[in-house]
């Protein structure tokens, strides 16, 4: 089949940037999106011209690198898939394709379609984790853990840490992100003595990066390759109301 | 082969200088005698660690709560989404919790039968102990590992291996285990100790004066070339399979950071030890840019079948039981489907080469029909849901329905840095971890055991070991202004400019793609003398023509992914001569590393012990030298050798 690509290319962070039109011919179904781009860019490549910057990496779904708009969905049309794991069975023959950068404050565009995510990294180092010397750890089985309870913690420690759940959201939002972890660890008894110092620390270092608050219109969970419930977000909310009690 | 060898007056036997004695003891009784450094000391030592997977993430986090201060660089945009994150069966660990007779003994000599017996005793001993501290760890941080109804944690089994030691989260405990390092990371991060810089590739490694005290960095936004000044340098930059272009490894993996230490003085050992996985998506097209795994766990209910006929094309349901061909059930009954993956990759080969494969071509049946009848399909999905999803959007068939198609793919090297018991190379100061360095699992390495040894040599090795060496040798405190480094930022420099200035009509994939060809097709699944010597000839061509022909676009002082390929393949066009030399010059066939030439009558790999019971360490000799292949001898005496069986 063949497509028309309308791709947003900029220079770096200080170009304005804009849309360029490519042709995508001969693209097999079995194609993946980002492999689609690569014969696209070899093509560009061949001819002198500098490729279509994109971030990608274990192209399986799980390394969360791999970030692009398609069509004004983050990650394309396929619900619970990553760009990597889009196949081009899901377009037709004769498609228009619009693809863009996770457009969000926090996310600087570096170039092309690479923006730069370092923010979630914060969000995490400032409270996403158990304090635990290596090497000071019980026994594993020590401590059981309620099977339901560990495999809700197990979904909410999917996260892939992407950033589709900001960029689908009209606010630019980093809920569903921040709460996933908090309600990852909140579900753990090994998470608990940090539980409300945790969800404080992080909620305030979401705001300081400059991503908008929630308004529960869910596109977060719409727009999730690991499909995260927003009842995450409720979790989080509930400790940070607990926390705001307690006077953390 | 004369010639290979040929440097005889350089040769050096290779010495591990672990301790001797009991080998129970060993670890500790080290652990006693190794120097230490105060606390108020640790302050004053600044350690440089190049990648942030589960042995760079997790000696990053141990050694900044000892109070060193750590540099960490990595070239994906955080430090989380190291290729480490894409394992997905699992992680051992003799914790015998299943009461199934497993014990650290048990561990150690299962992990040295299945790599051949081409490992480190000592080593894979130290390994086998601590593997039950990571799981006390691993779980202290949160990672949600699969459990029981009762609470506890849960088992599987994994090849090579009669007892169930697995330690998983579903199909992702890559994924957890890895944001547990991850986030103890950043904490230390937060905490000041910890420098991050991602984005960022290692091009060079600084040696002054025989010691490695820093490394050359390119920033792949800015272009920026930094050097960067330590008192040690820990290489965890993974392995190298990208050099046959298509494996399961991260687009981004690379060989480059090992290249350059190599050819700064650090002996690249057993390069060719590659692990072909015997259950990977078979390959589609031209276009394909990368082959997906599909556990070895799914081995634990999938039964691997062909076609008891030649180029059948019946669809997999009309082929009846009777003309099923279940071959590892067959030949191997006492492992069955959960033989080790240097013997499945090889049976499937030899069925496919028969004419047996799905349709006649490259491909195996992997089955779950009888295990979701028996077990039904949700207890299936509970253990797998998210492999067979995957599957399905690949292939666009569901193998809840139908069987699976898989074929052997690079996966994993076992080759590395050569590295002493300490994890230290042979230049003072350079620490190599993880599947970076070649200590642990010989010629092939078990399922499930590079989650251990990653964790294992950046927790609970290496940061004992790395005080040793500050201890001892005291590294001066060095500007990254000193004479040596500025020299290494120009040389980087200067190759940069030599990459940017070519404007030939090739590109970089297209020489890659040559490249793995030629790889694939005579180092790969099977070698023999005449295959690897023209590869050897065919590499230096492609060599050539890349420097002559290739087209690299764009600035060197902006983000570019074709400079950053370019870099990369350069310098897989190198390592990848040096494997068929390693392969050419081990004329024997141990785990991964099959000579046609020498197998057994039933097509096992038939070792020579009296020849090559040893590692071989390669030194570099100059641009035109012939490399210098150094040994170590390997001795057994805990594990006596014998030829593998798992029948």
């Amino acid at each position: 089949m063949n497509l028309t690509l309308h791709v947003w290319r900029q220079a770096g962070q200080d170009d304005n940037g804009g849309f360029q039109t490519y042709e995508a011919k001969d693209v097999s179904p079995d194609m993946s999106f980002l492999e689609m781009l690569d014969v696209v860019n070899e093509g560009l490549e061949a001819s002198g011209q500098e490729p279509i910057a994109f971030d990608h990496d274990c192209r399986e779904g799980i390394c969360g690198m791999c970030s692009l708009q398609i069509n004004g969905v983050p990650h394309g049309p396929d619900r619970g898939t990553t760009t990597c794991q889009l196949h081009m069975r899901s377009f037709k023959d004769g498609d228009t394709v619009v693809i863009e950068p996770w457009r969000a404050g926090p996310f600087p565009v570096l170039r092309d379609l690479v923006v730069d995510r370092t923010a979630l990294d914060r969000i995490i180092e400032s409270g996403g984790y158990i304090s635990v010397r290596t090497g000071a750890a019980q026994d594993a089985n020590a401590t059981p853990v309620n099977k339901a309870d560990a495999d809700e913690a197990f979904e909410y420690a999917a996260c892939i840490g992407c950033g589709a759940c900001v960029a689908a959201c009209k606010n630019a939002s980093a809920s569903l992100f921040t709460a996933a972890k908090v309600s990852h660890l909140a579900r753990l008894p090994q998470g608990q003595v940090e539980r409300y110092e945790r969800v404080v620390s992080m909620v305030a270092q979401m705001d300081q990066e400059g991503f908008g608050s929630c308004t529960n219109q869910y596109e977060c969970e719409a727009a999730c390759p690991k499909e995260i419930s927003v009842r995450a977000i409720a979790q989080m909310n509930r400790d940070f109301l607990v926390a705001s009690l307690r006077g953390r | 082969m004369s010639s290979d060898m040929s440097n005889s007056d350089r040769v050096q036997k290779l010495h591990a200088g672990g301790p001797t004695g009991p080998i129970e003891k060993r670890w500790d009784q080290h652990r006693f005698d190794m120097k230490l450094v105060n606390p108020a000391n640790k302050r004053k030592f600044d350690v440089i660690i190049v990648g942030s997977g589960l042995a760079g993430a997790s000696a990053a986090a141990t050694m900044a709560e000892l109070g060193y201060n750590v540099k960490v660089f990595c070239y994906q945009d955080s430090p989380r989404r190291a290729h480490s994150i894409a394992a997905q069966g699992g992680i051992n660990a003799a914790k015998n919790y299943q009461n199934d007779g497993d014990s650290i003994h048990r561990l150690f000599y299962d992990t040295v039968k299945g790599g051949d017996f081409r490992a480190r005793e000592s080593n894979v001993y130290r390994l086998a102990q601590i593997s039950v501290n990571i799981i006390d760890q691993a779980v202290a941080q949160g990672v949600p590992f699969a459990r029981e109804y009762g609470g506890l944690l849960d088992n599987r089994s994994f090849g090579g291996a009669q007892v169930s030691r697995t330690f998983y989260a579903r199909g992702q405990t890559g994924q957890q285990l890895l944001l547990g390092a991850y986030q103890a990371l950043e904490k230390a991060i937060h905490s000041g100790k910890v420098k991050m810089f991602p984005r960022t590739e290692m091009l060079d490694l600084v040696v002054v004066d025989g010691v490695a005290r820093g490394i050359v960095t390119r920033n792949l936004v800015t272009g920026k070339v930094e050097a960067h000044a330590g008192h040690a340098v820990v290489l965890a930059t993974g392995g190298y399979s990208n050099v046959f272009y298509l494996s399961t490894n991260a687009m981004g993996c690379n060989a480059t950071a090992a290249w350059r230490a190599y050819k700064r003085g650090a002996f690249f050992a057993n390069p060719c030890y590659t692990q072909i996985h015997p259950t990977c998506i078979p390959v589609k097209g031209e276009y394909q840019s990368k082959l997906t795994l599909m556990s070895e766990s799914l081995r634990n209910d999938g039964r691997v079948w062909v076609s008891s006929k030649q180029g059948d094309t019946r669809k997999a349901k009309d082929i009846p039981d009777a003309e099923r061909d279940y071959y590892l059930e067959r030949k191997y009954p006492s492992f069955g489907n959960l033989v080790p993956r240097d013997v499945a990759s090889r049976n499937a080969k030899y069925v496919c080469d028969e004419g047996r494969g799905v349709g006649g071509g490259e491909a195996v049946y992997l089955d779950f029909r009888d295990a979701i009848k028996r077990d039904g399909r949700d207890v299936i999905a509970a253990k797998y849901g998210n492999l067979f999803h995957m599957y399905h959007k690949i292939t666009a068939e569901d193998p809840y329905e139908m069987p699976m198609k898989i074929f052997p793919a690079p996966h994993y090297t076992m080759g590395g840095l050569w590295v002493d018991y300490n994890l230290m190379s042979n230049l003072p100061g350079l620490h190599v971890i993880g599947e970076a360095n070649f200590s642990d699992h010989g010629s092939n390495r078990l399922g499930a055991s590079a989650l251990m040894q990653g964790l294992a040599d950046g927790y609970f090795v290496l940061p004992y070991t790395i005080g040793h060496f500050l201890a001892t040798h005291k590294p001066e405190t060095m500007g990254a202004d000193h004479p040596a480094f500025v020299a290494a930022k120009q040389e980087v420099e200067g190759r940069i400019d030599g990459i940017v200035a070519n404007n030939g009509s090739e590109t970089v994939d297209s020489f890659h793609r040559k490249l793995g060809r030629i790889m694939w097709n005579h180092c790969g699944m099977s070698r023999n003398a005449e295959g690897l010597r023209s590869a050897i000839d065919e590499i230096k061509d492609l060599r050539g023509r890349f420097w002559q022909n290739v087209s690299v676009t764009g600035q060197k002082g902006s983000l570019n992914q074709v400079l950053e390929r370019a870099g990369r393949v350069a310098d897989f066009l190198e390592l990848g001569e040096l494997m068929c030399k390693d392969a050419l010059t081990r004329e024997e066939s141990c785990g991964g590393h099959f000579r046609e030439e020498h197998q057994t009558p039933e097509g096992e790999a038939l070792r020579d012990d009296e020849k090559f019971c040893h590692a071989a360490a390669w030194g570099y000799e100059g641009e035109d030298a012939e490399p210098t292949r150094h040994v170590e001898e390997l001795d057994f005496e805990y594990v006596k050798l014998t030829q593998r069986s798992y029948k």
